[in-house]
């Protein structure tokens, strides 16, 4: 019988083996290690579900492989977009990169396959710090400060996720990762909020677009797709039919469209519309129905290859220009004709557009809305759609490839560029067309058709007249050389406070404390000495000494008188001595008798 | 053939006819919806037929000239150089 292979064990050693190997033989080993992840997927499919892997440590079970239809689904996209990311990235000769990658996509199935709390914390742990690579790996002083705040948003999600862990344990949880009992403890919130922050949930969203478009080209590409849906999966798996994600996931779906408008950076924008994604999934999460979470988790494997195939069709453009402000790009169609399309494919997808992935996916999660009787978060959901086709699908296109003409000498991106959009592409309309071998694998059984005649003239109706209104109002979408202000404010400004705080008051109460002890702790120590000094010193010490060299002085004054110079003295004082000495002794030993 | 397809679509040469293509499109999308089947109906809104065009059209007017004011009028839109990076 096959044993079960974690696919972690490829990517995480191999992560390590790369930086050895030189040239061609470093890009097949990219290449080769996400495809011994895709056999450890395809084996696992075979073997029957349950727990592989647990490890003692400490007398607590580590459990390693906890395999079940949820876990195999997640298992299956993070293994594909490895593979298309690494194709993407095969020209980039900076191995520290794909170590990166390999460790953040290690970590992702790491997350995906454990069985108990403290094996997905450290999994968890190791995507945050191998992602804040990629972003560091720009090395410009931008991303540099990107990385550093991305960092610590992690850190601060990652201790919050623990601490929750810690103290369900301790209130006699069970370390097993499930379903959480929704009691409202201390426990619970703060492991939602450390997962949350992961799902770049509004107001702990802004780490998302701060460092996504910071990152660099094929970087960002591993970033859209692993941190966001890794913490979908655990949303899945700990928090179904938690009524707060209802809420918070619709105000997702609205508030990236928003600043999606406001926004000039491609990459930012694009960033944003994950926000917005992602709330699909996370009002699935929240409705809880086995419908509803099909469709997170579908939307989710759709969107992990659409927008990889988005982040590398404006990671080609700003390959290729250096440019990366709609304000500075235009009119590239003519020189990237194929990178357009491929682009376009994504923007189909994301959109909604029947025959696209997104079709079969995103309108399950509003149909559960609808079959649930949400009709407020259903048409929210509906009207985020609209604003998704109206960015991604025309906003960006348009004045990235149409519009005013830059006069940039753009050509085609590198052959590997093109492959690994095009298996990207392929997928996004394979899940399209056929839909039902992704409906399979979701973890409930699925009854929903997507292409009936209704739904299908709906969409095309929403998205079209999305389209003419784009069109309408094509001046007021200008891109304007701005940038807006999110809740990374708050830490951005905020550290300035705290640096105020810190040199103002801090710093001046520090002055103040400073001259009170210069004025008056060493003034008295100054008059405390010189009555020291006086008193002591001049009058005890010095006396002291003084007085004992003077009767030395007095002493050797009156020995020097003795020293005559004649023999005859000397031997008469020997003679005077030698008689008091032996008299003494002769009186001494009388007297004792 | 993509090539070529890009390239007429991007021509402004051909922008009136690429437009006639677009109304052309609207219009059959919207027709056909009053011909449809209608199976999912939940709500009253399923029941009209073009509800989503309209509702599209609205939607991503709304969105526009809410996020413009969001931006301008509550100061969210700043200065490249703002956070001084």
């Amino acid at each position: 019988m096959t044993e079960w292979i974690h696919p972690s064990v490829f990517y995480i050693p191999g992560a390590f083996l790369l930086p050895f190997l030189r040239g061609r033989m470093q890009k097949a080993g990219m290449l080769l290690i996400p495809l011994l992840g895709t056999a450890a997927m395809y084996l696992m499919m075979h073997l029957p579900h349950g727990t592989y892997w647990t490890w003692n440590f400490l007398g607590q079970s580590m459990i390693f492989g906890s395999v079940d239809k949820l876990s195999i689904v997640f298992g299956w996209v993070f293994v594909i977009m490895s593979f298309i990311g690494m194709v993407y990235a095969l020209h980039v000769d900076d191995a520290g990169q794909h170590v990166a990658a390999l460790l953040y996509v290690g970590g992702s199935l790491g997350v995906t396959f454990s069985g108990d709390y403290l094996t997905l914390f450290i999994f968890w742990e190791l995507m945050a710090f191998s992602s804040a690579y990629l972003v560091f790996a720009r090395r410009e002083p931008e991303a540099i400060r990107a990385g550093f705040r991305y960092i610590l948003v992690h850190a601060f999600g990652g201790v919050c996720l623990l601490g929750g862990v810690v103290l369900h344990y301790l209130n006699g949880g069970s370390m097993l990762v499930g379903p959480l009992e929704q009691d409202g403890s201390l426990a619970f919130y703060m492991m939602l909020i450390g997962v949350i922050i992961n799902a770049a949930v509004p107001p702990l969203h802004a780490w998302l677009t701060d460092a996504y478009p910071e990152g660099t080209v094929t970087g960002s590409v591993f970033m859209s797709a692993f941190t966001t849906k890794t913490a979908v999966y655990v949303l899945v798996r700990v928090f179904p039919g938690t009524e707060l994600l209802v809420y918070l996931g619709t105000i997702m779906a609205l508030y990236g469209v928003v600043y999606a408008v406001l926004e000039n950076d491609a990459r930012r924008l694009l960033a944003y519309h994950i926000v917005s994604q992602v709330g699909y999934m996370v009002t699935g999460v929240g409705i809880g129905t086995e419908m509803s979470l099909n469709g997170s988790v579908s939307h989710a494997f759709a969107h992990i290859l659409y927008k990889g195939l988005l982040f590398m069709g404006a990671g080609a453009v700003i390959h290729m220009t250096g440019r990366r402000k709609l304000t500075e790009l235009g009119g590239l169609y003519r020189t990237m004709p194929i990178t357009l399309v491929l682009y376009m494919i994504g923007g189909f997808a994301i959109s909604a557009f029947p025959l696209f992935s997104g079709f079969v996916t995103k309108s399950m999660v509003v149909a559960a809305a609808s079959a649930d009787h949400r009709p407020l978060v259903a048409l929210l959901l509906t009207m985020a759609s609209s604003g998704t086709f109206l960015h991604t699908g025309l906003k960006l296109p348009y004045y990235m490839f149409f519009g005013k003409d830059s006069g940039l000498e753009a050509k085609e991106p590198p052959a590997n560029m093109i492959w690994g959009m095009s298996i990207a592409a392929f997928l996004c309309i394979a899940i399209g067309c056929f839909p039902k071998p992704l409906y399979d694998l979701l973890p409930f059984p699925v009854d929903f058709d997507p292409y009936t005649g209704d739904h299908v003239t709906s969409a095309l109706g929403i998205l079209l007249f999305t389209g003419l209104g784009f069109f309408m109002l094509l001046k007021k979408l200008d891109p304007e050389p701005t940038i807006s202000i999110d809740t990374d404010w708050f830490y951005r400004k905020g550290s300035r406070v705290f640096m105020w705080v810190a040199s103002r008051p801090v710093a001046k109460t520090d002055t103040y404390i400073g001259d009170i002890y210069k004025t008056w702790f060493s003034r008295f120590i100054l008059f405390f000495s010189d009555i020291l000094a006086r008193i002591m010193d001049v009058r005890g010490i010095d006396g002291a000494v003084n007085g004992i060299a003077n009767l030395f002085l007095a002493a050797s004054r009156w020995m020097r008188t003795t020293t005559t110079g004649f023999v005859r003295q000397y031997a008469a004082t020997m003679l005077i001595a030698g008689i008091v000495i032996l008299g003494y002794y002769l009186f001494s030993t009388l007297m004792s008798l | 053939m993509i090539r070529k397809l890009v390239l007429f679509i991007g021509d402004p040469a051909n922008s009136k006819k690429v437009k006639k293509i677009g109304i052309a499109m609207l219009i059959v999308t919207f027709i056909s919806d009053f011909f449809v089947h209608r199976e999912h109906v939940h709500y009253i809104w399923d029941r009209i037929p073009g509800w989503g065009a309209l509702y599209g059209f609205v939607s991503c007017v709304i969105i526009i000239l809410a996020s413009k004011f969001y931006g301008h009028q509550c100061r969210i839109m700043r200065d490249e150089d703002y956070y001084n990076d």
